[in-house]
């Protein structure tokens, strides 16, 4: 059965179920949709990361105190000048790529991102920063909202979870976003080859056409199926990226390289997911060698590689990476040389559009009167300065083009945070 | 050939591995519905299937140079498929997957801190045949998977791989270490919104001292449970929920003060107080509901309550637990057939058992259900997989399709064996296969987009080559679609 573009329309993301051969015009639909090329990247540093090892406030003369072996060393520090209040700043030695890009000013660092009653919990703590919603951590997530928002119908790659799974932040209510780890994988088989193995697929859509509303489980595996056989063949041609400079192997090298070809050959998505973990850090830490030392080198070889390869692409300007992990860690080092679980975070944004600098002030490490009020749980913990529902707002306001009041439920806006 | 009861093969597919024909045979005709539910949750001994590993009539593994499970994992994860297979229990092999889900601990960690042969050892050795005694935790939670539940905590807090997965071996009363005190309560028990940060301090101080001791001897590593009373903290601690405690009359919210002789009667005392705690009960009721009745329904309050007095009137019995579960009305409720969603090792075990598996590697599924989403012994975090709907990504779906690809054109042979008395018409063979699947009765739809496949190719002859191409094909297409992924 051949399907026509008007019965796409008319019927929404549903109809298309019916044609498995991807048409052409659903690149030029996601286009008229997004009027740029223009992507969300985000990136999720997975289990707590620490964010006074990513950005150590060196010169704090409670951080070598409290880190006595975690502590990392002023002169190894890559300073990048200070905050509003004269507090000098460094990044984590492994992070020079990263320093460029603050220098060149397309790198902004937002200290001390958080809420209110931070979670120490993985999962409530993830489940909050991803639906945005700290009273109630269920249902679709805030780009999620964002989604469901879009004028239908909504290209089926509108969204691109480089995971196995997607990820609560990118759940929708009406938008089914495709995780797609490999694009190599990204096939279908079957037994026989030639004639019968077209007439296989032909059954195999039929199939999943059946979508009975007294069975929603079937009706949900059924549009799974649907939306696999509807990006089969765009998500193919990314196998062919060459991309301009070599990227590492590690996962999210990786994941950074398919998402620099799905921008690169137009396949209109607006959000893409990636993802790194490891930094769950209770014991054995190894700032500045080992463990937490490890995952800055690779973020800082994934994120210089993609970096460049957009900007030699033309794409630099089209690209906003966003980065957030559930909490920060506590501030005094555990027995087992590592630190556990903590509060306020601190989120980097890059990109051509992006206005580069330090944005907040950084906590006071002095237990005493919870350092000027920078620290909570009886100075054990950095506490948040920006709700970072106020990030997610300057993101949906000016770049995603979103009014965030109603995909947040909630006026966060604030002018200061200017980095987009 | 005959078949057991709709609702008896409803319980062998949420409770068991689906239907090969040997099941088929041992609960057709006139087993009962609650004779069926007492051969599952009251399996004499662990029905072990190891000594036929590598006999042909099986599932086949592969290990070019020698089967080495006790210490190679991806031979564990072969070893392991292989028993969900061909268990004469496969509710004590479900269970332990779902004791593997709720205590999620991760191979890669344990092989990182030590090496992958220990790592393999902590997780998955069998005493009996490792050179070093070890009981990886998989086996503890198969002897522990119907126990009881206080039990099974007892023995995940002294676990060695649970120590180094949730870093226990680093908790030490100078600077104690919160990880486990955290997931025992968040996780493990009675779940957020019934303990405060203090009591995870508080819980993390109970079990200092709780440690692994490694000794070597003869080249090889050994991991035992040893309790460092040097390292544990003495002093009471207090909580903000009852430690009510079968050893003491009182009941109060402290722990108290202990000379490090006896210091571990804190954790006893600290997990008495965790199992026996009335929300640990309804927790466990409502994580029984999403395992066995509905990932997507929230659990009734009749039903939480009822399990969750079972459980704590059986001195939290999980074997009572399962049985009012598998009895109860809601699993049994017609409307709740094949409605379910099935984990990836469901899906795969299932279509092994049913599509067939003789000359088939269990080593041939690793991969496939990698992309499906569950690695055995490699759970994403402590809070195991993400169940329900989550499987169903595309590429999770894709995976799910491409193994019953494979699987089917591994067994084409034996399909067109199977297949020949039914070669009559295209109608008999769709027939053969929806039956040999177990599949639910197909819609006009479905029926008509098998035969219309059968016969695309050209006039049907039932001849040996069109059933060799065409059964392993409509057995493709069945397997992969979507009704074949519930259970």
């Amino acid at each position: 059965m051949r399907f026509t573009r008007r019965d796409f329309i008319k019927g929404g993301v549903s109809a298309f179920t019916l044609g498995f051969a991807a048409p052409a015009f659903l690149s030029d639909l996601a286009l008229a949709q997004g009027a740029s090329r223009r992507a969300l990247v985000v990136l999720y540093l997975s289990g707590g990361s620490d964010a006074l090892s990513m950005l150590p406030p060196y010169t704090d003369p409670f951080y070598l105190s409290r880190r006595p072996t975690l502590a990392i060393p002023a002169g190894s520090v890559l300073q990048i000048g200070t905050d509003g209040s004269g507090k000098p700043l460094g990044l984590h030695p492994r992070l020079g790529a990263l320093r460029s890009m603050f220098t060149d000013g397309h790198l902004a660092i937002i200290q001390r991102t958080g809420y209110q009653n931070s979670s120490r919990s993985h999962f409530l703590g993830t489940d909050i920063w991803s639906t945005g919603n700290p009273a109630n951590a269920t249902g679709a997530g805030w780009l999620g909202r964002y989604l469901d928002a879009l004028p239908s119908p909504v290209d089926p790659l509108i969204g691109w979870s480089t995971l196995r799974d997607v990820p609560r932040t990118l759940l929708a209510d009406r938008v089914s976003v495709p995780a797609i780890p490999s694009v190599a994988g990204y096939t279908i088989q079957s037994p026989n080859a030639g004639a019968d193995r077209t007439q296989a697929r032909a059954a195999v859509a039929t199939l999943a056409g059946h979508i009975p509303a007294e069975r929603p489980h079937l009706s949900f595996v059924n549009g799974a199926v649907q939306a696999a056989l509807a990006t089969l063949e765009r998500v193919a041609t990314v196998g062919t990226y060459a991309p301009t400079v070599a990227y590492a192997g590690d996962g999210l090298s990786q994941a950074l390289r398919t998402v620099a070809g799905a921008m690169v050959k137009g396949l209109g998505t607006r959000v893409f997911w990636v993802q790194i973990g490891g930094f769950d850090t209770h014991a054995g830490q190894g700032t500045n060698q080992g463990t937490f030392a490890n995952l800055m080198g690779t973020l800082n070889a994934a994120l210089s590689a993609f970096y460049n390869d957009l900007r030699n692409q033309g794409l630099l300007n089209d690209t906003l990476i966003l980065q957030f992990s559930e909490f920060g860690r506590r501030i005094s080092e555990n027995g087992s040389q590592g630190t556990d679980h903590g509060a306020a975070a601190t989120m980097l944004a890059l990109g051509g559009g992006v206005r580069g600098g330090l944005y907040g002030s950084a906590p006071s490490l002095n237990p005493a009167g919870n350092g000027n009020g920078t620290l909570e749980n009886n100075g054990a913990d950095v506490t948040y300065e920006h709700d970072f529902r106020s990030v997610y707002a300057q993101v949906i306001d000016n770049w995603l083009g979103a009014d965030s009041r109603a995909i947040l439920g909630g006026d966060f806006r604030k002018p200061s945070l200017s980095f987009v | 050939m005959a078949r057991p009861s709709p609702l008896v093969e409803h319980l062998l597919r949420r409770a068991g591995f689906g239907l090969s024909d040997d099941v088929r045979d041992r609960f057709a005709d006139g087993v009962s519905y609650r004779q069926a539910v007492d051969w599952l949750v009251a399996y004499p001994g662990d029905g072990s299937v190891d000594q036929f590993i590598g006999t042909p009539g099986y599932l086949g593994v592969t290990a070019p140079s020698g089967f080495l499970p006790n210490t190679n994992i991806n031979h564990a994860r072969q070893r392991w498929l292989f028993r969900m297979v061909h268990s004469p229990a496969p509710l004590l092999e479900r269970m332990t997957l779902i004791w593997h889900h709720h205590f999620a601990t991760a191979y890669s960690k344990i092989a990182g801190m030590y090496n992958p042969d220990d790592g393999t050892r902590l997780m998955a050795a069998v005493r009996t045949t490792d050179a070093t005694g070890q009981t990886g935790q998989i086996e503890m939670l198969r002897q522990n998977a119907f126990g009881s539940f206080e039990t099974l905590l007892m023995n995940i807090a002294v676990d060695p791989a649970m120590l180094v997965w949730l870093d226990g071996i680093t908790n030490v009363k100078a600077k104690p270490q919160e990880n486990f005190a955290r997931e025992l309560m968040e996780l493990f028990t009675f779940g957020v919104g019934h303990f405060t940060e203090s009591d995870v301090y508080a819980a993390a101080r109970v079990f200092t001292g709780w440690n692994l001791a490694r000794t070597f001897s003869g080249g090889q590593s050994s991991y035992r449970f040893q309790f460092n009373a040097g390292q544990h903290d003495t002093d009471p601690k207090e909580f903000s929920f009852r430690i009510f405690s079968s050893r003491r009359a009182s009941t109060t919210r402290t722990i108290p003060g202990r000379s490090a002789m006896i210091g571990m009667d804190d954790g006893r005392d600290l997990i008495h107080a965790l199992a026996y705690h009335p929300e640990t009960a309804r927790r466990l009721a409502r994580r029984f509901w999403t395992w066995f009745v509905s990932e997507t329904e929230p659990a009734p309050d009749s039903f939480v309550t009822s399990v969750s007095r079972t459980y704590l009137d059986n001195a939290t019995s999980i074997r009572a637990v399962l049985r009012a579960v598998l009895s109860s009305d809601e699993f049994m409720d017609s409307a709740r057939v094949f409605q379910r969603y099935t984990w990836p090792i469901e899906f795969v075990v299932r279509s092994l058992k049913e599509v067939g598996y003789r000359g088939f590697s269990a080593n041939d599924a690793l991969t496939p259900l990698v992309n499906m989403g569950q690695q055995l012994f490699e759970p994403p975090d402590v809070n195991g997989w993400e169940l329900g709907p989550a499987w169903f990504t595309t590429g999770g779906m894709l995976a799910r399709m491409n193994f019953a690809s494979q699987l089917a054109t591994n067994q084409r042979a034996a399909l067109r064996d199977a297949a020949r008395p039914f070669s009559a018409s295209p109608d008999a063979l769709v027939d053969f296969c929806y039956d040999r699947l177990s599949m639910p009765a197909a819609t006009p739809e479905e029926r008509g987009a098998a035969v219309q496949y059968v016969l695309a190719s050209g006039a049907w002859t039932g001849s040996d080559s069109q059933l060799l191409a065409k059964t392993a094909g409509v057995v493709h297409l069945l397997t992969g679609s979507a009704e074949y992924q519930l259970a």
